[in-house]
């Protein structure tokens, strides 16, 4: 479904990734692990059209979807959300569902001017589908309130619903344990899977292996910018490589 | 009694007109602002809208009505067209460029024929009266109104908060953005010629930099979350050194120091969206005692 | 003719290069448009002329009490509107806003006390001698100006590359969080940019006082313009780039005025400056850099 082929990226002299490929199946859910500064989120980036890659190419669908601005990437079918939450604060969760929501919208400015009947009925229909999509991360209670106001797991949990909000059949999810403690984690995991049996491709980067294991079908890893290791969850816990290149041992045990 | 009302009129109602076309000035700056956006364009996009309606009416014979929707478009062309590469840039790069633009735009009146030069227009038909400001800004208070709680201002307000988070929402920032500026194009053009239709006289000097700066001030002072900011700030700074005016030169100082006190003490200005919930508890708590 | 020319044009570069060099600074060290630098000039150039006709000062005297009455200024605009919003979390032009409040008291003050008339230095402070350097007729005032605003810019490139606190003020220009790491006094770094830069632009605005020879409340204002040309075409906050583009702007006003034509002089310097933020936002010779805040 997704395909990166040959990536690299250089930041003025420094090899942030190098000739990175990967693909990720439809309907699984795929891993991208490797420690700090290995390089994920600029895989990401680049995916989703923030960063240009210096050279490779990104295919969706079959599609060349390299260099392509964000906002047409996310029309094909991206979606993604990020490390360092970005949810827009002063709007309340409804808004923020809405803003995700945007593409569904049709009415012109006429019909908001005018308050015309197709305007309403727009309006009405995708607040309740926003609603909807609120449900899956049960934060519907809390609908209209800003998201400044809710704790760091639920901003977490409405930057996935926000990025669902936008139809994606791909969704780029940057290190949702981030910050969160293991009950918080454990959740936001059944979450993800839950997500994943809806439809939804998922592409998951993480640091910490254990959070991902349990629920990826593919992983790949990244260390210093390159690619060194690929295989399901076995594979890559028995790979000695994995193992000495960066990984603790007790990790792997727990 | 009457009589002091009409006299009273007589003397203020020029501040009074004058108070209207500030508030729709502060409000053309508020629709850029609220996409993040600080353009000080908008003293030259009204001074383009009040040459070409004024010339309008006064050369052309042309109905009032029609030399103000003109007056309105031509900003609005002009800034899409110079909207499309300008909004490329951010923060104070675009405030810079604006700035730019408008000086060119003060040069190129003053050194046009037909806009009488440095002389400036004079004997501009007096057409504007109190029920054509009231309508106009009517008109804009249910416009912003009406945007606020539309898929339009939703996508503003994202792009405003976080414009990288925008866009892979799949929202085109600058397509919004450029037409945000040029809807304050307009709004400052109609305004520009609701002003030129009750001076009776209008010169390059009043589309410079300093309105320009004047117009963000108003914004600013009043507070750029909600709509009644911007039309409190251009009120307040407008009515003020009125107010004053036994302190002679001086009283102008006075509007620079509210503006210190209100960026030191107000950050989000005098109206932001905690007044009106602020505003309610107060008086609950009255009734409760 | 043209020679002539060169001469008007080096006279007008200097000053510009002058005013805009600490409006750079400021802007590279705080990240502020201080649009107050155009009120400090013209309290510098009322404060030398006070001296010249209220105490008889000499030329250096003059310009000792304008930049000290203008870094003074610059000091309390620190102190009062800018540096208390370093402290909060603000919208980002609330600080841009503050200086636009204290441009306004000083200039509706200054216009209270002096009116909107103009004044002149007295008609023999500089004399009127003129002096031929390679086929360049220079006035004596030519060559003051030139000379004192060239020894000013010395000297603050000296004081950032070689003393101890002008290598604080770079450490604080590049990342203010890490000049802080290192035990460097940021907020005094701060006010001491801020007041030297402002000293500057007093000076500047006696030289200019000088050079036209007419000294008006309303003088701040298009000095202002033309020093946010000077630093968007030298590339923000970078002060060889401000040096460089007060001369490309003396110089097209000056030849654009006498090949062109006087009205459209405005024009250059703002259409250019259009341009150039069009064509490349960083400035001629500045470098993109991004500074996360």
């Amino acid at each position: 479904m997704l395909k990166g082929e040959h990536i690299t990226k250089d930041f003025g002299g420094l090899r942030v990734l190098g000739d990175v490929s990967f693909e990720v199946k439809e309907g699984l859910i795929f891993g991208l692990i490797g420690p700090n500064g290995a390089g994920k989120t600029t895989v990401f980036n680049i995916i989703s059209g923030l960063l240009k890659p210096t050279s490779g190419r990104v295919t969706f669908d079959g599609r060349d979807i390299t260099n392509r601005p964000p906002y047409e990437i996310t029309g094909y079918g991206i979606s993604r959300t990020f490390q360092n939450i970005r949810v827009f604060r002063e709007m309340t969760l409804l808004e923020n569902v809405l803003v995700g929501m945007h593409r569904l919208f049709s009415y012109s400015a006429f019909s908001m001017f005018f308050d015309l009947p197709k305007k309403r009925s727009e309006e009405k229909d995708l607040r309740e589908k926003a609603f909807e999509i609120l449900s899956i991360v049960r934060l519907t209670e809390k609908a209209d309130l800003k998201a400044e106001s809710l704790s760091y797991g639920e901003q977490r949990k409405l930057e996935l619903a926000r990025a669902l909000a936008t139809e994606p059949k791909l969704l780029l999810i940057d290190e949702p344990a981030a910050g969160m403690n293991p009950a918080e984690t454990e959740e936001l995991m059944e979450e993800i899977v839950h997500i994943n049996g809806k439809g939804y491709t998922i592409c998951l980067i993480e640091h910490d292996m254990k959070v991902v294991m349990g629920i990826c079908s593919h992983i790949a890893v990244l260390n210093f910018g390159e690619l060194i290791a690929e295989g399901s969850p076995d594979d890559i816990k028995a790979n000695p490589e994995v193992i000495e290149a960066y990984l603790g041992k007790e990790e792997l045990s727990a | 009694m009457p009589e002091l009302i009409t006299s009273f009129w007589q003397t203020y109602n020029t501040l009074f007109y004058t108070v209207f076309v500030h508030g729709m000035l502060a409000l053309s700056i508020y629709i850029t602002l609220s996409c993040g956006q600080l353009s000080l364009g908008n003293a030259a996009f009204m001074g383009i809208g009040a040459y070409t309606a004024a010339l309008l009416t006064m050369k052309a014979g042309a109905p009032f009505g029609i030399s103000l929707i003109a007056g309105g478009f031509l900003p609005a062309v002009v800034a899409l067209i110079i909207g499309i590469p300008t909004l490329r840039l951010s923060g104070v790069y675009l405030a810079m460029a604006t700035l730019g633009f408008g000086e060119v735009v003060r040069v190129v009146i003053l050194n046009m024929e037909i806009t009488g030069g440095s002389l400036g227009l004079n004997g501009v038909p007096l057409k504007t009266e109190l029920w054509h400001l009231i309508l106009v800004m009517g008109i804009l208070i249910y416009f912003f109104i009406k945007l606020r709680n539309s898929r339009f201002g939703r996508i503003l307000e994202a792009i405003n908060e976080d414009e990288v988070a925008a866009s892979v929402m799949g929202i085109r920032a600058t397509y919004y953005k450029v037409w945000a500026f040029a809807i304050g194009a307009f709004i400052a053009g109609v305004a520009g010629g609701l002003n030129a239709h009750f001076t009776f006289f209008i010169s390059p000097r009043e589309y410079g930099f300093e309105p320009a700066v004047d117009i963000l001030t108003f914004a600013v002072l009043g507070g750029t979350r909600t709509l009644w900011g911007p039309l409190a700030g251009s009120t307040i700074l407008t009515i003020l050194p009125e107010l004053f005016r036994f302190l002679g030169p001086y009283r102008l100082a006075l509007n620079g120091i509210i503006l210190v006190l209100v960026v030191l003490y107000l950050p989000n200005g005098i109206v932001n969206r905690d007044t009106f919930t602020n505003l309610k508890r107060f008086f609950k708590k009255e009734e409760n005692a | 003719m043209f020679l002539q020319q060169i001469a008007n044009a080096l006279a007008l570069s200097a000053v510009y290069s002058l005013f805009a060099i600490g409006f750079t600074l400021i802007f590279g060290v705080l990240e502020v448009i201080t649009l107050a630098h155009g009120a400090v000039f013209m309290m510098g150039a009322f404060a030398g002329l006070i001296a010249v006709t209220k105490f008889n000062a000499g030329l250096a005297s003059t310009l000792l009490v304008s930049m000290i009455v203008s870094g003074l200024a610059g000091y309390l605009i620190d102190l009062i509107a800018v540096g208390p919003l370093r402290k909060r979390k603000f919208h980002h032009l609330a600080p841009m806003i503050a200086t636009i409040g204290c441009a306004t008291i000083i200039t509706s003050t200054y216009q209270g006390i002096f009116g909107a008339e103009a004044y002149r230095f007295p008609f023999d402070f500089v004399p009127s001698t003129s002096y031929d350097i390679v086929g360049i007729q220079l006035t004596l005032l030519q060559l003051i100006i030139i000379g004192i605003s060239l020894f000013l810019m010395v000297v603050l490139i000296f004081f950032l590359n070689k003393t101890r606190w002008g290598k604080a003020v770079r450490a604080v220009a590049e990342n203010p969080r890490t000049a802080a790491l290192l035990g460097i006094p940021v907020e005094q770094v701060f006010r001491l940019t801020m007041s030297i830069s402002s000293a500057f632009g007093g000076a500047a605005g006696v030289l200019t006082g000088l050079n036209f020879n007419t000294i008006h409340t309303f003088m701040g204002g298009p000095i202002l313009h033309r020093g946010i040309a000077v630093i968007i075409l030298g590339g923000m906050g970078d002060i060889r780039g401000a040096m460089a583009g007060g001369l490309i702007l003396g110089f097209s006003e000056i030849l654009s005025v006498a090949y062109i034509s006087s009205d459209f002089r405005d024009a250059i310097s703002f259409g250019l400056l259009f341009l150039i933020l069009l064509v490349r936002p960083s400035g001629i010779f500045g470098k993109v850099i991004e500074r996360k805040g």
